[in-house]
């Protein structure tokens, strides 16, 4: 199929039922492992040093997801993650606040009150996050409660057995009813891509999920190994490029799970800059899940200002 | 929001001492020439004079070759082959551990970037003596016959665009299998084959065995045609391979060659579209285009013409040109002022043609020898483009229909030396591997490169094999 000549008309067509649909990512052009991995390879070696590095820094703070979803998640531990997203480091207040804090739906409430005000948005993972085994009644009914509490933002995941069995319609109409669920609410689509294992897969569930209205696609829940890698988010982020080019419309990515470095960061970075291109360098396309990556983050970042490392006990826990 | 720009990240030239002058490496010693003389090598980014190096004459070639035949007759012939091996995996580590310094000095004399230097080159130079290391005691294995032999002195020729890998191809079959060598690097990148033959004296290789002489055409001439020589071995332009063959025709030396090419880079519609474009890229801007086996022709699938050529104007758009030595250039200079003109000669003859010329834009630098990366369009089998090798950052795209199409078009050349098919579709990879007249066949990669892998051409590319256990064949006397 051609990506670059398909109108907005024809994909509206092509989720006109099951069969065109399936027919339609099945007919998606393959992505070469070897190929797809020696580029992720290729563009990890990029040497981010002085002022890029010191923008790249600012602008990965600026994409974090600060994250708790931990069955122990209180009240209190969930305040500590909003101070610290409002004021990353307390000895630098120049250091930018993050994007956006993502609890579980119980406890969007607190983190809204806590962020009032502030212009970080509530993210919550809804739809029987992380394994999404549950009624599509449970799943909107997850989701309303989030965004009733106040939730900017919604996180789901796909039935991953329902798209490894080819039940790509259930898929898409799931996802169709939570993104109505939503309503004003962004909607995050988490792939899981550790669980769908090929890339090949991954570009039609990064397809999959854009068609059927997913504001961002995401690659992990973080509860998953392999979580996001460099390779899986490059082929997602050629996926919302194409989109785009189809389209006109600019979807996120969001990798999650496992970015814990600054260093590693910065080949995201690079990544979107040279595939999606500079457009998608903004936190309204794209976000980092991580959390222990904002640490290493504000330490290189002071290791750039001072010409020195500070000890880990120099930054706050949470 | 500003955009993303990556700073300046040279690579340092302090770990790299280039002297000001070098002389000839004859014996195991550097030695000053006595019928030559000296000329000047020069980094291509800046036109900035790197070293003086000497030229050979006649009365050093027939030095080098008589060291060389010494050596061969009283040290490196008779020596067993697990001792050789040692010499060889000693040179093996020393390029290891001086890779850093070997890549920065063969971007600063070749122009290349510094990522493909320190990434590629380097590596493959290594594991070339490591390889062949490997077979220096197992040469009754290597399927020529029960007790091989060695050929006895190798002329050896090799040119500017890989410098130390091809040294390394050259020289490291050559001495495991038990022949000493005259090696002559290309008169515009000479440094890495001298450093090279430091390492040779770190590595107490016995005199003679390795010796490298600098020079232009006249001293490869001189050494070609010396009748103490008993093996040729060239790399570079047909044109010079032909008369290397005149000359070497009627006389008992044995000869491979590995010349020019045309490569076909075929994409069908059903290719994995984002790394065919890796592909096409790497392909044909892989070293500035200064690749023998470059996929200089591409053949796209009229059904996918347009996706393909928007995807690739895309990509090229982020290549990166400039400073070698920046780690993240990903084009680097044109090697010499002579090769700048050919490719500006044939691109305009491209365009004479009637054929559409694109470049990304991109600021080039001022001073040194620079081409953008360039496609043509529009371009047929009956244009010069399409023929000739340009050898620069310049693509021919062309279109082809049915499978059989390709093939009968891929061929259509006077080259045969690689060529690279994109599909999904095994049973078609196959297909096309047996019907393409070329050395090397890659299937959704190009331009990779491994040592137990052999390389050469058919017709015009030259004959003979190098890598693997043919490129020890190329060595041996059976």
């Amino acid at each position: 199929m051609t990506t670059t000549d398909t109108g907005v008309d024809s994909l509206a067509d092509v989720t006109s039922s099951e069969d065109r649909l399936r027919r339609f990512l099945l007919g998606l052009p393959g992505v070469d492992q070897v190929g797809a991995e020696a580029r992720a390879a290729a563009l990890s070696t990029r040497s981010i040093k002085t002022t890029a590095k010191a923008y790249a820094l600012d602008l990965a703070i600026q994409m974090i997801d600060l994250t708790t979803l931990e069955g122990s998640d209180t009240p209190g531990k969930v305040r500590a993650l909003c101070a610290k997203a409002k004021r990353p480091d307390p000895a630098d207040p120049t250091a930018p606040q993050v994007a956006a804090v993502c609890v579980y739906p119980d406890l969007v409430a607190t983190a809204k009150f806590e962020l009032r005000g502030t212009g970080i948005n509530v993210a919550s993972v809804a739809t029987a996050f992380p394994s999404g085994r549950s009624s599509l009644a449970i799943k909107v009914q997850d989701t309303k409660d989030a965004v009733a509490s106040g939730a900017d933002e919604v996180d789901m995941v796909i039935d991953r057995g329902a798209f490894l069995s080819g039940r790509y319609g259930l898929v898409f109409d799931e996802i169709a009813a939570i993104r109505e669920a939503a309503g004003e609410a962004h909607l995050k689509v988490i792939l899981e891509t550790g669980e769908l294992v090929t890339y090949d897969n991954v570009r039609r569930a990064s397809w999959l999920a854009m068609l059927a209205g997913a504001d961002f696609i995401k690659t992990s829940t973080g509860k998953v190994s392999p979580a996001a890698t460099l390779p899986v988010t490059l082929v997602m982020l050629e996926a919302v490029r194409d989109y785009h080019e189809s389209t006109g419309l600019h979807i996120g990515v969001k990798p999650a799970g496992g970015i814990r470095t600054a260093k590693d960061a910065i080949k995201y970075l690079v990544t979107v800059n040279e595939t999606a291109g500079p457009d998608w360098l903004d936190p309204e396309l794209f976000r980092f899940g991580a959390s222990s990556l904002l640490n290493d983050l504000l330490m290189q970042r002071t290791k750039l200002a001072t010409g020195h490392y500070p000890g880990p006990d120099y930054f706050t826990l949470d | 929001m500003s955009r993303f720009e990556y700073a300046p990240a040279p690579e340092s030239r302090a770990i790299v001492d280039i002297k000001s002058s070098y002389g000839l490496f004859i014996n195991g010693a550097f030695t000053e020439a006595t019928d030559g003389k000296p000329f000047k090598t020069v980094s291509p980014a800046s036109e900035e004079v790197l070293a003086e190096v000497s030229e050979a004459g006649p009365a050093d070639v027939d030095r080098a070759v008589k060291a060389a035949r010494k050596a061969y007759e009283k040290v490196w012939g008779p020596m067993a082959g697990r001792d050789r091996a040692k010499y060889l995996y000693r040179i093996a580590r020393l390029i290891q551990e001086r890779s850093r310094e070997l890549a920065v000095l063969e971007s600063l004399d070749n122009g290349k970037p510094i990522r493909e230097s320190r990434d590629v080159d380097l590596p493959l130079v290594a594991a070339h003596f490591f390889y062949y290391a490997g077979w220096a005691d197992k040469l009754e294995y290597a399927g020529a016959g029960p007790d091989p032999q060695p050929l006895g002195v190798a002329a050896q020729v090799i040119p500017w665009n890989f410098p130390l890998m091809m040294l390394a191809w050259k020289i490291a079959p050559a001495l495991a299998a038990g022949n000493t060598v005259v090696l002559k690097p290309a008169e515009t990148t000479p440094l890495t084959a001298l450093a090279f033959a430091e390492i040779c004296q770190q590595a107490d290789l016995p005199p003679g065995v390795v010796n490298i002489i600098t020079g232009a055409g006249r001293t490869g001439q001189a050494l070609v045609e010396h009748e103490g020589v008993d093996k040729v071995a060239f790399t570079g332009s047909t044109a010079v391979g032909r008369a290397i063959a005149k000359t070497v025709a009627g006389t008992p030396k044995k000869v491979t060659l590995e010349l020019g090419g045309k490569a076909a880079n075929i994409v069908f519609e059903d290719a994995p579209i984002d790394q065919t474009i890796e592909g096409i890229v790497n392909g044909i801007f892989f070293n500035q285009g200064h690749v023998c086996c470059a996929g200089s022709r591409l053949l796209v699938q009229e059904s996918v013409y347009d996706e393909v050529l928007a995807r690739l104007k895309r990509r090229m758009s982020t290549l990166r040109v400039g400073d070698p030595l920046d780690k993240n250039t990903d084009i680097g200079a044109i090697n010499s002022a002579e090769q700048l003109a050919r490719i500006r000669e044939l691109s305009q003859i491209g365009e004479d043609e009637g054929s559409e010329r694109w470049s990304p834009e991109c600021e080039l630098p001022t001073q040194g020898f620079w081409f953008p990366p360039t496609v043509f369009t529009g371009v047929s089998q009956a244009h010069r483009i399409a023929r000739e090798e340009i050898f620069g950052p310049v693509l021919s795209v062309l279109t082809f229909r049915t499978p059989q199409e390709a093939v009968e078009k891929a061929n259509n050349t006077p080259f045969g030396l690689s060529a690279g098919v994109w599909t999904e579709k095994g049973s078609r990879i196959l297909w096309m591997a047996n019907q393409l007249r070329a050395g090397v066949v890659w299937a959704n990669t190009f331009n990779r490169f491994d040592p137990t892998s052999p390389f050469g051409g058919y017709k015009e590319s030259g004959y003979g094999r190098e890598g693997g256990r043919h490129g020890l064949e190329a060595y041996l006397a059976h």
